[in-house]
C-alpha cells in the first residue's frame, strides 16, 4: 500500500472509530448516571406516604356542560378570572365561554383548519391559537398532511359587537409542522410553542420575532408547561420520542431530561411547587418526575387502564392528579400514595384536554364528543 | 384472500404484534382455555345452534377477576370499549357495547383486528352491502341505515356498479362453499368489522385517529388493501404521500452534545428520594386546606353552589386570615398575591427600603415587554436604580454590579437577571423575615378587628371611596405613574415633590391595588375622614390631595 493510501485508510478508520468510541463513551456515561441516581433511591414515595392520612370519599360531578363545538374539542385553557375558558376544535372553531353561565362570549371559525392548541393571555384580553391550515381547494383526505400553514395567531378579545374577532388577528409563530401546544409566558407579550417539527420556540408577540428556539427532541413535541415560579425561566416539554425535557428559556439549553415512558408523552404539567412534574402517555400510565432527585418518583397505572392518557393536571395542593384518557374516562390519582381515588365517567368519546381552574375550585375537560365539562 | 376463522392458532408474527397492544393481549387471554379464559360455547336456540359465543356476564366477570377491577361499572365500560374497537361483538346488534347479562357475544377474527391497519374503501363496503342483499336470510337483512348507505353508494358508483355486482356475486359463491356453522361465524365477524368501520349513525367511530399521530401510524407506502381482494384503478392512483419526517442520522456532534449533557447530569447534586418525598408531602399537606377540591371552600365552591360569594371575597381588598397566612409559606407566595405584595411594599416603605421590591417588580415587568420596548426600559431601570446618583439606588455587591453594568451595554431582557436574583435573596432572607414578624403582618394574621363604632357607620359608598381616596399612589397594572418612571415611594421622591398633582387620575380597575393609606410607625391604618373629597366620573376618579 502506498503511503498515501495508508494515510487515507488510517484516516477513514479514525473517522469511524471516533463515532463508535463516542457512542460507547455515551453509553458508559449513561450507565454511570444510572448508578449514581440509584444510590439516592433509598425509598419509594408511596412508602413514605403511608403515614399520610387517606383521602375521604370522593364525589365529583359534572357541574357545567359546554355545547357548541361541531367537532372534536382538541384544547382548552382557563382565563385568570377563574371562570372564562377558551376552547378549540378540529373544525377550526375557537370559542370563548363564560363557563360559569355557559354563555359563549366570542367565537371565530377558521375554515380548513385544525386548531390543535389554544391559550388565554394572562391579562384576559387576548387568546392564542395554534393551528394547521389547509388549502381550501383540497380538503384533506385521510392521507394528505402536507398542509399549508402551521401557525400560532393571537386574537385580541373585543366586546365591540360590530367588530369581527378575526379582524385584529396577529400572526406570531411559524413552524414547519403542526403546532401541538402554545402558552403565554407570564406576559401577553411572549408565547411559547411546541410543534410536530420536533422543536419548541419562544416568540415576541408584538413583532412575531423568534426569541429563542429549543432543539433536542428526536420527534414531534406534543406538549409543554411553564414552571410556576415567580422568578423561574424554565419549562418542560414532552414528545413522541418518549422524552420529557426541561429547558432554560434564556439559553435555549436542555437542563434535564427524563426517558422512562414506553410511548408518546401527550401531556406534561408541573406540580404546584415547581419541584416536580407529571406526564401522561400513550403507554396508559402517568408518571411523576422530581427535578431535585432527577428521576421518576411515581407511576400511576392500573391493569384495567389500557388506553393512553391524553392530558393531566394537578389540584391546587398537588395531592390530586386528574388525568383524561382515550377510554373516555378521567381518573383521579392520589399523587403521594400512588392509588386511584376515583374514576369519572361522562364523556362519550376520548378526553383530549384537561385543566384545573386557576383557583383550583374546578377542572375542565374537553372531549372528542364535541363537549367540554366542568367538574367539581 | 379468504376470511380466516376464529384465530385460535395465531402465527408467531401475530403473537408478537399482539403483545405490543395490551388490548389484544387481553383478548387473547380471554379466549385461552388453559389459563381460565371465558367459556366459549355453542348454544341451542329454537331450530338451530348458535356457535362459538360467550355471555356478557362471563366477559364482565372475567375482566373483573383478571384485571383486578372492583366496580362492575368499570368492567362494563372497558368491555364496551373493547367491543367498540372491534375485538368482540354482540351477535344480534350493530351497536357495539357490552352488557352485564346473558346477551351473546362472539370474538372477532384476528384478520379483522384494527392492528391490521384496515382502511376499507367504499367499494369494499358497496360489495359487502350488495352481497348481503343477494342472500335470502332474515338475519342478513339490511338495517335502515345500511339500506340508505347502499342507495348512496349505488348513486356514487353508478358507472362501475356492474363491477361491484360481479364482485359481490363472486363473494357469495365463495361463501356458499363453506360449512354452515363456519359461515354463521364468518358472516357475523364480517358484519362486526363493518360495524366498526361504518358505524351506526350516532355511534362513536373508533377508527378515527389522533391527527397528530396519523402520519406515523398509517403507512403511506403501503397500498390500501381491500377486504375482498379487489384491486382496481382507483387504488392505483396514489394519494398525496407526505414524506414522513426523515430520520436524521446521529452525527458525532449530536453524541458530543449528549456526552456533555450526561457529564453535567452526573455532576449535578441531587437529593435523596427520602428527602424529596418529605418535601413533596410537606408541601401538599401545607396546601391541602387551600385546595378547594379537598377541603371545601368557605363559604362555598361557586361551581357547586352556583354562588359567587367566594370570588367576591377574593376580589375584595380585605384579605382573609387564611390568605394572609399563606403569605408566610414562602416568599413567592407573597410576591404572587397582589394584596400581599402591596402590604409588603408598604412595610418596606416604612423601613425606607422599598427600592429593592420596586427594582424586582421593574425587572419582572421588563421581561414582559415587547422586544421593541426592551432597550428603553433597560435604560430606565438602570437610571432609576443603579446608575451613579440613582434616585432609588439598590445595594449590590461589586461583582454583581460589574456584571450588570456590562449587560446594560447589550440591553436585553435578561440584563438584570443576576442583580434581580441577588436582590430577591436579600429581600427573602432579610426584609421578608422581618415583615412576617412585624405588627402590620401579625395584625392581619390575627384579624385584629377595628373598633365596633367605626364599622357600623360605613355605607358601601363610603367603603368604596375610602378604598380609593386613601391611596395617594397611582396604581396601574404596569406599576408606572402617569408621568412615566416608577412608583415613587410615598414621601420619598426625587426633589421631595408630591408624587402627583391635585388632579391626578386614578384608574379604578377593580383588582387594582387597594387599601388603606400609608402605615404609620405603629403599623396601624390611617382612618379616612370626610375631609377627603372624591368625585366620581364613570371609571375615572379624581383624587384631591388631603394636605
Amino acid at each position: 500500500m502506498s503511503p498515501r493510501h495508508r494515510q487515507m485508510a488510517t484516516e477513514a478508520l479514525h473517522e469511524n472509530e471516533t463515532l463508535a468510541s463516542l457512542k460507547s463513551e455515551a453509553e458508559s456515561l449513561k450507565g454511570k448516571l444510572e448508578e449514581e441516581r440509584a444510590k439516592l433511591h433509598d425509598v419509594e414515595l408511596h412508602q413514605v406516604a403511608e403515614r399520610v392520612e387517606a383521602l375521604g370519599q370522593f364525589v365529583m360531578k359534572t357541574r357545567r356542560t359546554l355545547k357548541g363545538h361541531g367537532n372534536k374539542v382538541l384544547c382548552m385553557d382557563w382565563c385568570k378570572d377563574k371562570r372564562r375558558i377558551v376552547s378549540s376544535s378540529q373544525d377550526g372553531k375557537v370559542i370563548v365561554w363564560d363557563s360559569f353561565t355557559t354563555n359563549k362570549e366570542h367565537a371565530v371559525t377558521m375554515p380548513c383548519t385544525w386548531v390543535m392548541a389554544c391559550a388565554y393571555a394572562p391579562s384576559g384580553c387576548a387568546i392564542a391559537c395554534g393551528f394547521k391550515q389547509f388549502s381550501c381547494l383540497s380538503l384533506p383526505s385521510s392521507w394528505d398532511y402536507s398542509g399549508l400553514d402551521n401557525k400560532c395567531s393571537v386574537y385580541p378579545l373585543t366586546f365591540d359587537k360590530n367588530e369581527n374577532m378575526a379582524a385584529k388577528k396577529k400572526s406570531v409563530a411559524m413552524h414547519t409542522n403542526y403546532l401541538s401546544a402554545c402558552s403565554f409566558t407570564n406576559s401577553d407579550m411572549q408565547i411559547l410553542t411546541a410543534s410536530g417539527d420536533g422543536t419548541c420556540a419562544l416568540w415576541d408577540v408584538e413583532s412575531g420575532q423568534l426569541l429563542q428556539s429549543f432543539h433536542g427532541h428526536g420527534a414531534d413535541v406534543l406538549c409543554l408547561d411553564l414552571a410556576p415560579s415567580e422568578t423561574g425561566n424554565t419549562f418542560v416539554s414532552g414528545g413522541c420520542d418518549k422524552k420529557a425535557m426541561v429547558w432554560d428559556m434564556r439559553s435555549g439549553q436542555c437542563v434535564q431530561a427524563f426517558e422512562t415512558h414506553e410511548s408518546d408523552i401527550n401531556s406534561v404539567r408541573y406540580y404546584p411547587s415547581g419541584d416536580a412534574f407529571a406526564s401522561g402517555s400513550d403507554d396508559a400510565t402517568c408518571r411523576l418526575y422530581d427535578l431535585r432527585a432527577d428521576r421518576e418518583v411515581a407511576i400511576y397505572s392500573k391493569e384495567s387502564i389500557i388506553f393512553g392518557a391524553s392530558s393531566v393536571d394537578f389540584s391546587l395542593s398537588g395531592r390530586l392528579l386528574f388525568a383524561g384518557y382515550n377510554d373516555y374516562t378521567i381518573n383521579v390519582w392520589d399523587v403521594l400514595k400512588g392509588s386511584r381515588v376515583s374514576i369519572l365517567f361522562g364523556h362519550e368519546n376520548r378526553v383530549s384536554t384537561l385543566r384545573v381552574s386557576p383557583d383550583g375550585t374546578a377542572f375542565c375537560s374537553g372531549s372528542w364528543d364535541h363537549t367540554l365539562r366542568v367538574w367539581a | 384472500m379468504a376470511l380466516s376463522g376464529a384465530g385460535r392458532l395465531p402465527s408467531k408474527e401475530m403473537v408478537k404484534r399482539r403483545r405490543l397492544l395490551r388490548i389484544e393481549d387481553i383478548i387473547t387471554k380471554m379466549q385461552d382455555d388453559k389459563t381460565g379464559g371465558v367459556p366459549i360455547r355453542t348454544v341451542k336456540s329454537f331450530l338451530s345452534k348458535i356457535p362459538s359465543v360467550v355471555t356478557g356476564t362471563d366477559v364482565v366477570q372475567w375482566l373483573m377477576k383478571n384485571l383486578s377491577i372492583e366496580d362492575p361499572v368499570e368492567a362494563i365500560h372497558l368491555g364496551s370499549l373493547i367491543a367498540a374497537q372491534g375485538y368482540i361483538f354482540p351477535i344480534s346488534d350493530h351497536v357495539l357495547t357490552m352488557k352485564d347479562d346473558g346477551t351473546f357475544y362472539r370474538f372477532q377474527a384476528p384478520y379483522f383486528w384494527p392492528s391490521n391497519c384496515w382502511e376499507p374503501e367504499n367499494t369494499d363496503y358497496a360489495i359487502y352491502l350488495c352481497k348481503r342483499t343477494m342472500q335470502n336470510k332474515a338475519r342478513l337483512e339490511l338495517a335502515d341505515y345500511e339500506a340508505e348507505n347502499l342507495a348512496r353508494l349505488q348513486r356514487a358508483f353508478a358507472r362501475k356498479w356492474e363491477f361491484i355486482f360481479m364482485q359481490a356475486e363472486a363473494q357469495v359463491k365463495i361463501d356458499r362453499k363453506k360449512d354452515k356453522t363456519e359461515r354463521k361465524i364468518l358472516d357475523s365477524q364480517e358484519r362486526a368489522f363493518w360495524d366498526v368501520h361504518r358505524p351506526v349513525p350516532g355511534c362513536v367511530n373508533t377508527t378515527e385517529m389522533d391527527i397528530r399521530k396519523c402520519r406515523r401510524l398509517k403507512n403511506p407506502q403501503k397500498v390500501k388493501k381491500s377486504v375482498y381482494g379487489v384491486t382496481e384503478e382507483s387504488q392505483a392512483q396514489s394519494p398525496v404521500h407526505v414524506l414522513s419526517q426523515p430520520i436524521r442520522k446521529t452525527t458525532k456532534e449530536d453524541i458530543r452534545k449528549q456526552i456533555t449533557f450526561l457529564n453535567t447530569q452526573i455532576d449535578r447534586h441531587c437529593l435523596k428520594m427520602s428527602k424529596v418525598a418529605e418535601s413533596l408531602i410537606a408541601y401538599t399537606e401545607q396546601y391541602m386546606e387551600y385546595d378547594p377540591l379537598i377541603t371545601p371552600a368557605e363559604p362555598s365552591n361557586p361551581w357547586i353552589s352556583d354562588d359567587v360569594a367566594l370570588w367576591d371575597i377574593e376580589m375584595s381588598k380585605e384579605p382573609s386570615q387564611q390568605r394572609v397566612k399563606r403569605w408566610g409559606f414562602s416568599f413567592d407566595e407573597i410576591l404572587k398575591d397582589q394584596v400581599g405584595r402591596d402590604q409588603f411594599l408598604r412595610f418596606l416603605e416604612s423601613e425606607f427600603s422599598s427600592e429593592n421590591l420596586r427594582f424586582w417588580l421593574a425587572v419582572q415587568d421588563l421581561k414582559k415587554q415587547p422586544l421593541q420596548d426592551v432597550a428603553k426600559r433597560v435604560e430606565e431601570i438602570w437610571q432609576e436604580f443603579l446608575a451613579p446618583g440613582a434616585p432609588s439606588a439598590i445595594n449590590l455587591d461589586s461583582h454583581s454590579y460589574e456584571i450588570t453594568s456590562q449587560n446594560v451595554k447589550d440591553g436585553g431582557r435578561y440584563t438584570f437577571e443576576d442583580a434581580q436574583e441577588h436582590i430577591y435573596k436579600l429581600m427573602k432572607s432579610d426584609s421578608y423575615a422581618r415583615f412576617l414578624r412585624s405588627n402590620a403582618y401579625q395584625d392581619l394574621l390575627l384579624a385584629k378587628k377595628k373598633p365596633e363604632s367605626e364599622q357600623g357607620r360605613r355605607t358601601s359608598l363610603e367603603k368604596f371611596t375610602r378604598s380609593v381616596c386613601c391611596w395617594r399612589r397611582v396604581r396601574m397594572a404596569a406599576a408606572f405613574h402617569p408621568r412615566g418612571g416608577f412608583l415613587p415611594a410615598v414621601g420619598k421622591v426625587a426633589g421631595g415633590q408630591a408624587p402627583h398633582g391635585p388632579d391626578a387620575v386614578l384608574l379604578t380597575v377593580p383588582t387594582a391595588g387597594p387599601g388603606p393609606g400609608p402605615a404609620d410607625p405603629t403599623g396601624r391604618r390611617r382612618r379616612s375622614t370626610s375631609a377627603d373629597r372624591v368625585s366620581l366620573r364613570g371609571d375615572l376618579v379624581t383624587v384631591k390631595e388631603k394636605e
